[in-house]
């Protein structure tokens, strides 16, 4: 049985027929419409993130499948002092498939080794967020062809934004692959992240402007500066303004250069881009959809949930 | 002078930081050995004044002493058969150690669900890092010797 923790639970092979296949239920989203007729996943969200649930909730509902589940620690058992391990148990009991959102670092691995059903982590405090990650790679594998050869700049909260970590983490594995960090240095990349690069002799750069290398990206992810992330107000709000982009920036930027959002976005996207064709975070969210829908039919197939 | 007797087949930790033994055994579970296990505390020593050994009699294969690579590099781990030293192992890193070790970091899983076991997994060899196997947060090295 398998279960999707980091994006590292899947080879770059299964990955790519992960992609097919989500680019074929994209394509023939009528032969896919009862594919999960009869099964039943469970959201369990610790913490509110309406985006994530209900994209899960879309690519379920979307397979025949039903759902169930909550959207906040308060209106669980969790409020009562239920441990993860014994949620994820009883959770098994209910459904085909768990999805599992929650504030602490490891929930979902502890989910997971507990779960008798295959578990989704869709988000785990500042650590991971795969199937974000899944969607990232999903949009770029349709916006440039393929995962390999390209510059990424990532821009914004890098220390804090899980969206971020979990994508390099996966990007590493495809070849030529380049990175450029744009942050103000309070909320620079984690060092493990700056450490496995160094490792594995990947090429990454540290900048704290967005104009000083936008003209030679192929890629910008740009990413919220997160309220929930900090100790304090007082540094939030000297921070959250820090890395604005906007059409005068767009102008310094490549004809072919998108740009992508793991949304929500405050306003480190001005609207006035959203109309430039090299705007692609809401083809993003479309995107996970279906990622999130083959995702869901290949996890249950791997627990006999379904027929391979 | 203090004389603990030979054993035949089994481990002398030698070098222990005076006062740890203790410690190494509770790491090895010692406690949870039916085996002879002599603990000789505050022992004379040229190197390190006093000293604190563990004298095991047991199977060579009985005992999981890649803890100790972990816990203190300077311990000797000598192997004994038909009563004489055949060996000085040196000690490898544990790929993985449970529960030798807690997560610090406030945001991991482990600061608020009881009862799961504190698993760090070898991330780097040559840096001897570890890190949380649920957070991934490193280890932090001023804290490293749970001794």
């Amino acid at each position: 049985m398998r279960h999707l923790i980091t994006p590292q639970d899947f080879t770059v092979e299964e990955l790519e027929q992960l992609f097919d296949l989500a680019d074929d239920i994209r394509l023939h989203p009528d032969t896919y419409a009862h594919a999960c007729d009869g099964r039943k996943m469970a959201t369990c969200f610790y913490e509110p993130s309406t985006r994530t649930r209900l994209s899960h909730e879309s690519a379920m509902l979307g397979l025949g499948g039903q759902v169930m589940g909550f959207s906040e620690a308060s209106s669980s058992s969790a409020a009562k002092g239920e441990s993860v391990a014994d949620t994820a148990r009883v959770i098994s009991c209910y459904a085909d498939i768990m999805v599992i959102r929650h504030p602490k670092e490891g929930a979902a691995t502890v989910a997971s080794h507990f779960a008798s059903i295959p578990v989704i982590n869709a988000g785990d405090g500042g650590h991971e967020h795969p199937t974000q990650t899944l969607t990232d790679l999903l949009t770029i594998r349709n916006l440039k062809g393929s995962l390999n050869n390209f510059t990424i700049g990532l821009c914004g909260d890098l220390k804090f934004g899980r969206t971020v970590h979990s994508l390099i983490n996966a990007l590493v594995r495809y070849e030529n692959v380049r990175f450029v960090f744009i942050s103000p240095p309070e909320l620079c990349v984690p060092d493990y992240i700056t450490e496995m690069l160094q490792e594995k002799g990947i090429p990454y750069e540290e900048h704290i402007k967005i104009e000083d290398v936008i003209g030679r990206l192929d890629l910008l992810y740009m990413t919220r500066i997160q309220k929930e992330r900090f100790f304090n107000e007082e540094d939030y709000v000297r921070l959250k303004d820090f890395y604005i982009l906007d059409a005068e920036k767009m102008k310094l930027a490549p004809k072919d250069m998108y740009v992508l959002h793991p949304l929500p976005r405050v306003n480190e996207i001005s609207v006035d881009v959203d109309d430039d064709p090299r705007a692609a975070y809401f083809r993003q969210v479309q995107f996970g959809v279906y990622v999130r829908m083959a995702l869901i039919l290949t996890l249950l197939k791997s627990a006999g949930r379904l027929p391979e | 002078m203090l004389n603990v007797g030979k054993i035949e087949e089994g481990f002398v930790l030698d070098h222990i930081k005076a006062g740890k033994a203790m410690v190494i055994y509770r790491h090895l579970g010692l406690d949870k050995f039916d085996s002879p296990v002599a603990i000789i505390k505050n022992a004379h020593s040229e190197v390190m004044g006093k000293k604190d050994i563990l004298k095991v009699e047991c199977g060579i294969d009985q005992l999981d002493l890649d803890v100790l690579a972990f816990i203190d590099h300077n311990i000797t781990v000598n192997v004994i058969k038909n009563g004489e030293i055949v060996e000085k192992r040196s000690l490898s890193l544990p790929k993985e150690i449970r529960d030798v070790i807690h997560c610090h970091n406030p945001r991991c899983i482990t600061s608020i669900e009881q009862g799961l076991p504190h698993i760090f997994y070898l991330a780097d060899e040559k840096k001897e890092i570890y890190r949380c196997k649920y957070c991934d947060e490193k280890y932090r090295e001023s804290a490293r010797k749970p001794y």
